[in-house]
């Protein structure tokens, strides 16, 4: 359980970023999640990309649901609050939070079930709503905590440890969120690093909402050779649709790439994404072209990962609600109280 | 022109300043301005007025009334009975004739003929429709103006101050010139016609006077949208509901005036229209966590769908106000008519052992001063405040004091560390019982590079905010928070009590209170008197069980059908129940002092036939 306190010691020698923190300082408590949990490499990446991008622990709020999924923010920055909140409602609060402080990086962690499911309707309103933050879904076709129900992102035909076989057609959460305005889509898998870790540092970079899908099974339901959602499907079907390098903004851009397939996308806080497409067609600001290369994929029994879509020009929330800089949480009644003469002048209005 | 004198002209009910005049429209005819012109030019003539606006839920084509009492003692809750009907609406009007006193009046539009239902009435007829084809040419303007025309008439008719009526049309219409000249234009045909046809004014009239002086008339929601502002809110987000949609609305509209920053234009607030109840609370429990100031307002079946967010605020300890306009259920129930039937589920709302706090506001006044109050309150406790306000209160017009302000007050921020307070201590506990009244210091996210960061759950903690399954850590967590809610009384408004030293007590609380000046005058009356006592909070304060202990016979005065008030008292006071006495009204209209000295009387008197069979 997440109440076992990991040891803090670590080796002298360990590097530490431009804060001069460790990436023990990123860490969170022990795992409680099966040996071979897909989760646990999600955290593990989190922990790699916040470090090497050296993002102060305390500026980053995670928010979770309920399942599996949602009880990895424990596992991973201490330093940072967090809140698991119930099922299928951590956008409402990732939504609130963020309006209450527009200064904290928020990132959100959820599930299948926790987004597809339960919170489906949630998750729709928060991609139109532009929420600055990075979500990202544990993915595994299944409801792990309940002991292995098929979730509604199961393939048509995935059979989970059980045996039981999923009648219906999946929700591809990955072309929902292109569809419904996402700025930022992704999609990997939690046993590939070198893909997530860039993927993960591109999206808290980005202003708006990022959204990364990760394949990410599970060991003990649902990873079957029948399961879309295991290793090896995941592994044999694995086509990388685009691969970035990120450069956070204090870095000095040192590497050229060749021209045609390369793209360079600098981000609103200064970033930079270089992003190499692995077919000529596929243009990832394009989010007809982006969702018709998912589309084809799939029907290829295919995954595309990568980043996928990307508008870096999107505004967010807080500039659609034009709201001041200064967060709302710092604002006091000097600032918010319109005072005891005003009231009189109202009062006059009501008589 | 000769005058046409009513049908009956010798009996006639009289009565100056004391009386009710009651409006049969269509709804969607744009009747409501025109009623809400009659009933505040009264009020500006310093006479007590209480306007009831009974309407469908539906926005064109169904009846509509407005009913609005007349009284120069302040009593201003409802009375049955109609001195003065404005007939306009085919549909009702049988109906509405029936509801008249004997020797009463009824205007209706005579443009039609009409068969007298009743020959113990004064009918007053005008040829509305009539007068307006003949006078307008825009056909909105003719259906519109209809409603004027009889506001004109009535001025002439119960001799209101045309000088009044004629600078409030100037008022509303300020910017819109245009419409000035025929809305006045409307005014005085009605006047004229009235004036030419029958004997103005009536024996009921309208004197002015100097009772409502000094007052302010306000709907409910539009005060709790401002208590809101001053209270320092800056994120709301709800989901549009009848009848607490015009809380947000005027939030919105004062922001929009009053929370502009002046050297940027940008806003110092945030209202998020959200895809339901559920996303709405929990956008205000994510910005409470975050320490803004945070809220949501809703209604019956709104706040069945917040359940599972409050009972997370509540055992998370995250800041958040509800406002409940109650409106009449179960369920769908009657949207467009008011009750105070969410007691109990507000009370604990939420599974498990759940319990919030609740303040129960009587005018608009108190809305405005317990909204701002409730984010000090919910900060203070780090708990849910759920305002209880209803359907009667929030969107009817009433008589109050002017809203006041103390320039000198500080928000109460509540027990919240800040780095430099973090620095100063060696360890942080979330939850932990530092200063023994059951209420732990927090932080906000991002507080402190290395101090003060913790693990927000529903799950059950421990005092380091830790997930535990050890049943000793959660129970004593649970007693702290029992321990908490034991001492929340002394942050919330006071019950008001009237006390003489009698034997026999009436508890009530919200709306209700409109009508208990005149039911306890009515009972004094009649030689019979009792103390009253009103709750405006709950847990309750001591001077509850005091109260009840105090008196041998207590009436629990309320407006539902399951006596949910008598319930709470019972489950919180610890008392002898059978010494309460429900008096209940849930027919989705507020309650009258008819209603409650007519209950009470019967019931005095089934006691005593009791005691001497």
């Amino acid at each position: 359980m997440s109440y076992i306190t990991k040891p803090k010691f670590h080796h002298p020698q360990l590097r530490k970023n431009e804060l001069g923190y460790t990436r023990r300082d990123y860490e969170g408590t022990l795992t409680t999640l099966c040996g071979g949990c897909g989760h646990d490499s999600i955290s593990a990446a989190i922990i790699h990309a916040v470090h090497d991008m050296s993002l102060a622990p305390h500026k980053i709020a995670k928010v979770s649901g309920i399942g599996c999924s949602s009880k990895i923010p424990s596992y991973f920055l201490d330093r940072s609050h967090g809140f698991n909140s119930v099922h299928g409602r951590m956008p409402s609060i990732a939504t609130g939070a963020n309006l209450a402080n527009r200064e904290l990086y928020y990132l959100g962690i959820s599930g299948d079930g926790d987004t597809a499911s339960i919170g489906l309707g949630q998750f729709c309103h928060i991609v139109r709503r532009r929420i600055n933050m990075l979500y990202i879904v544990a993915n595994n076709g299944t409801y792990g905590l309940t002991k292995g129900q098929l979730s509604a992102t199961a393939d048509l035909g995935s059979k989970t440890k059980s045996g039981e076989e999923s009648q219906y057609d999946n929700i591809d959460l990955v072309s929902l969120a292109i569809d419904l305005g996402a700025s930022f889509v992704g999609r990997s898998f939690s046993g590939d690093k070198d893909q997530l870790v860039p993927l993960i540092q591109a999206g808290l970079s980005h202003r708006g909402f990022a959204f990364i899908d990760i394949i990410s099974p599970c060991v003990t339901f649902n990873n079957t050779p029948l399961s879309t959602h295991g290793y090896k499907n995941t592994w044999e079907n694995n086509v990388i649709l685009s691969e970035i390098d990120f450069v956070p903004m204090r870095k000095e851009i040192r590497t050229k790439y060749s021209a045609g397939k390369e793209k360079e996308i600098t981000l609103h806080d200064g970033s930079v994404i270089h992003l190499h497409k692995t077919s000529a067609s596929y243009d990832p600001h394009d989010r007809e072209n982006a969702l018709h290369h998912v589309n084809e994929y799939k029907k290829q029994g295919k995954i595309a990962t990568g980043l996928l879509y990307i508008n870096q020009e999107q505004s967010d929330l807080h500039e659609l609600a034009d709201t001041v800089d200064k967060p709302f949480n710092r604002l006091n009644e000097h600032d918010l109280c319109p005072g005891g003469e005003v009231l009189q002048d109202i009062n006059e209005t009501f008589m | 022109m000769s005058k046409r004198k009513s049908a009956r002209t010798s009996r006639k009910l009289s009565g100056v300043n004391n009386f009710v005049v009651k409006f049969a429209n269509v709804n969607g005819s744009g009747s409501a301005s025109a009623n809400n012109l009659f009933a505040k030019s009264i009020f500006r003539m310093g006479v007590p007025v209480s306007p009831h606006n009974i309407f469908p839920s539906n926005i064109q084509g169904l009846p509509t009334w407005y009913e609005v009492r007349v009284n120069d003692n302040g009593y201003l809750g409802r009375r049955d009975g109609v001195d003065l009907l404005v007939a306009v609406n085919e549909q009702t009007i049988a109906r509405d004739i029936e509801s008249v006193l004997p020797d009463g009046y009824v205007i209706y539009d005579s443009s039609k003929p009409l068969t007298p239902l009743r020959k113990d009435l004064n009918f007053l007829p005008i040829p509305l429709k009539e007068i307006c084809l003949r006078e307008f040419d825009h056909p909105g303007q003719r259906q519109l103006f209809q409603n004027i025309v009889y506001v004109g008439a009535l001025a002439a008719f119960l001799s209101i101050d045309f000088e009044i009526l004629t600078s409030m049309i100037s008022q509303q219409f300020r910017g819109k010139e245009k419409l000035i000249l025929p809305n006045v234009h409307a005014l005085e045909l009605g006047y004229q016609y009235a004036k030419d046809h029958f004997d103005c004014p009536l024996p009921i009239r309208i004197k002015a006077s100097h009772k409502a002086k000094g007052k302010i008339l306000m709907d409910g929601n539009t005060a709790i949208g401002l208590g809101c502002v001053y209270g320092g809110a800056t994120v709301a987000s709800w989901y549009p509901l009848t009848p607490s949609t015009s809380a947000v609305d005027a939030y919105g509209k004062f922001c929009k005036r009053m929370r502009i920053d002046p050297g940027t234009g940008k806003r110092k607030f945030s209202i998020v229209q959200a895809e339901d109840e559920l996303a709405a609370i929990g956008i205000a429990i994510g910005a409470g966590w975050n320490g803004a100031r945070a809220f949501t307002a809703s209604s019956g079946p709104g706040v069945s769908l917040m359940q599972e967010f409050l009972g997370l605020a509540y055992f998370a300890e995250v800041p958040v106000v509800l406002f409940n306009i109650q409106r009449v259920g179960p369920s769908t129930g009657m949207p467009t008519r008011t009750q105070q039937g969410d007691l109990l589920t507000c009370a604990f709302a939420s599974h498990g052992d759940t319990r919030h706090v609740l303040l129960f506001p009587s005018t608009p006044k108190e809305c405005f001063e317990f909204a701002a109050a409730s984010f000090d309150i919910a900060d203070r406790l780090q708990t849910p405040v759920v305002v209880m306000s209803d359907l009667e209160l929030g969107m009817n017009d009433h008589i109050c004091d002017p809203l006041e302000w103390d320039d000198a007050r500080k928000y109460d921020r509540g027990k919240v560390l800040n780095a430099e307070e973090l620095e100063k201590i060696d360890s942080f506990g979330r939850y932990l019982d530092v200063d023994g009244d059951g209420i732990p210091w927090r932080t906000y996210p991002g507080a402190h590079p290395e101090k003060g960061s913790y693990f927000t759950r529903g799950s059950s903690h421990d005092a380091m905010a830790a997930y535990t399954e050890d049943g000793d850590v959660y129970a004593e967590l649970m007693d702290r928070l029992a321990r908490k809610f034991a001492g929340a009384a002394k942050y919330l408004p006071k019950p008001e009590i009237r006390s003489d030293g009698n034997r026999r007590g009436m508890i009530y609380f919200g709306t209700t209170a409109g009508a208990m000046p005149e039911v306890h005058d009515k009972l004094a009356r009649q030689g019979i008197m009792l103390d009253t006592l009103r709750i405006r909070s709950f847990p309750f304060h001591e001077e509850v069980s005091r109260f009840i202990d105090e008196h041998d016979l207590v009436y629990v005065i309320e407006q539902n059908r399951d006596a949910q008030m008598k319930s709470l008292l019972k489950i919180e006071c610890n008392t002898n129940d059978e010494k309460m006495h429900s008096i209940l009204s849930y027919n989705g209209v507020v309650t009258s002092a008819d209603n409650i000295e007519s209950a009470i009387l019967r019931d005095l008197s089934e006691m005593s036939n009791l005691a001497s069979a």
